[in-house]
């Protein structure tokens, strides 16, 4: 109930600002639904829509699968942690645009080329988020489970992996938001569909209503899926902790 | 089946810098069907005893020697359960090979019947340590490690599952190894009582107690009691091992 009126109170504070600038600008809410409307009825919308999930999908699982590995490895092993911390500052702190203009340039612009941007750019926050999940381990509960001789698979599967639930869910919540915003800018820049090509497009033609048509059901995607799979997840992961009174 | 215990030393190098002594050279063996109690002060090195004998840690001079395949047991002194499974998944991935009888039994022996499906954190301390005590016995251990089992529970409840631990040690015969700072626990549950010094770590005197466990009375338990608190008064101090007290 107070999801629905705060996103009332999001489409008011919107219709209201395009009354004052005017529709060029910032086209009200109706314009926007209309455009949608037009290009899911053409299919368009879907085509465009389907290509990016498509992407965010590949590069995301790549990315959160490796990125979590590395991750559980450097926390785990000191060796690991040292040999690979200069790589992690390194690819930390390079910029989104730089890896994919590199990755374009060295692969050609291909899908492959777009994807491994995309995943590389989400990698090292996976691998930064797992490693301190794997450093937060419980050492006692280690112990218990080797002097128990638990076979390695069992003891993974239930005495470390729930541990790194919490970790992983926050891994996926961030990623998907960075994916998302990342997967734009490759398909802006080197694809031929895609919602990013389309909002390119429309920034040519200053086409307001059609850019925000293709961003704002994008949102409305990503929305759905954080609330159908990364939230369950994360309250499944959780129902064990004695709720707060 | 026998544990043969001969460590000549262990060392713990701190952050500092210096070295530290932690066990001093300590020597004692145990059978099949007997039950072990290591008595001392706190901190002085039983804990790491323990570690060493379990395997958990490999850094000490001198030797263990168990049955490779020797099932182990352990009740740590924080009960160690899993907070995200059940009390009964706690207990099975701990022991697959538990039959549904078997866990049924003890969970009836300890009074879990009813917890079967709450997580650890739904559960008392007293609950926890039994649901530790199940998974321990649920093993059908060749060797059982009790480390501090009964600390910080109220006298009643401390005194019911003692009973019930004393119930389960007479079960099957298995080595015991009881870490505890009760004398009262170590007479009711003990077969030989090692009584370690301030640390490093050595047994001060080993004491038998020839009465069988289950046929001890209250009033042969109260003499063994006065026999002991005398005989540590007087020789404190002093290695005497191989005394019989009964």
């Amino acid at each position: 109930m107070l999801r629905l009126l705060s996103f009332a109170l999001f489409l008011a504070t919107w219709w209201t600002a395009a009354l004052f600038v005017g529709g060029a600008k910032l086209p009200s809410p109706p314009a926007v639904l209309q455009v949608m409307i037009v290009e899911a009825s053409s299919g368009a919308l879907f085509l465009h829509l389907g290509a990016t999930l498509a992407r965010v999908t590949l590069a995301f699982v790549l990315a959160m699968s490796l990125g979590s590995a590395i991750g559980y490895l450097m926390g785990r092993v000191k060796l690991a942690d040292r040999l690979g911390d200069p790589w992690l500052i390194l690819l930390l702190n390079l910029p989104a645009l730089v890896v994919i203009v590199l990755a374009y340039i060295w692969a050609g612009l291909t899908e492959a080329a777009a994807i491994a941007a995309i995943a590389i750019n989400k990698l090292p926050t996976a691998i930064v988020t797992l490693r301190e999940g794997a450093r937060a381990l419980d050492r006692s509960l280690d112990e218990m489970a080797s002097v128990f001789a638990m076979p390695r698979w069992r003891a993974f599967r239930h005495v470390v992996l729930p541990q790194l639930a919490p970790y992983i869910a926050a891994s996926a919540r961030s990623g998907l938001s960075l994916v998302w915003k990342i997967v734009l800018v490759a398909e802006l820049l080197g694809r031929p569909n895609g919602v990013g090509f389309e909002i390119g497009v429309a920034f040519q033609l200053f086409d307001t209503p059609r850019l925000l048509a293709y961003s704002l059901t994008f949102a409305a995607v990503v929305l759905v899926i954080e609330t159908l799979l990364v939230q369950p997840f994360e309250a499944r992961a959780n129902r064990w902790r004695p709720r707060a009174a | 089946m026998r544990l043969e215990v001969e460590i000549t030393g262990k060392t713990f190098r701190s952050a500092a810098g210096g070295t530290h002594e932690v066990l001093a050279p300590v020597r004692f063996a145990l059978q099949s069907g007997e039950v072990g109690v290591l008595i001392g002060p706190s901190g002085c090195g039983k804990s790491t005893m323990l570690r060493i004998i379990l395997g958990l840690d490999r850094d000490f001079a001198g030797r263990i020697a168990r049955p490779p395949e020797a099932r182990i047991g352990m009740v740590f002194q924080e009960p160690r359960l899993l907070p995200w499974r059940s009390v009964e998944q706690n207990v099975r991935l701990a022991a697959p090979e538990v039959s549904d009888a078997k866990l049924s039994e003890l969970f009836r022996i300890l009074e879990l019947e009813a917890h079967r499906s709450h997580f650890p954190g739904e559960l008392s301390l007293g609950l926890a340590r039994r649901v530790a005590l199940a998974r321990a016995f649920a093993v059908e251990p060749d060797l059982l490690v009790l480390d501090e089992p009964l600390a910080s529970l109220d006298d009643a409840l401390a005194g019911r599952l003692r009973d019930e631990i004393a119930t389960l040690v007479a079960s099957r015969p298995m080595m015991t190894l009881l870490v505890t700072h009760s004398l009262d626990d170590a007479i009711r549950l003990g077969d030989r009582l090692f009584f370690l010094s301030p640390r490093p770590a050595r047994i001060v005197q080993e004491l038998p107690i020839a009465i069988p466990r289950a046929a001890r009375s209250e009033a042969e338990i109260a003499a063994i009691r006065t026999e002991l608190a005398r005989r540590i008064q007087s020789e404190q101090g002093g290695v005497h091992a191989g005394r019989d007290v009964s």
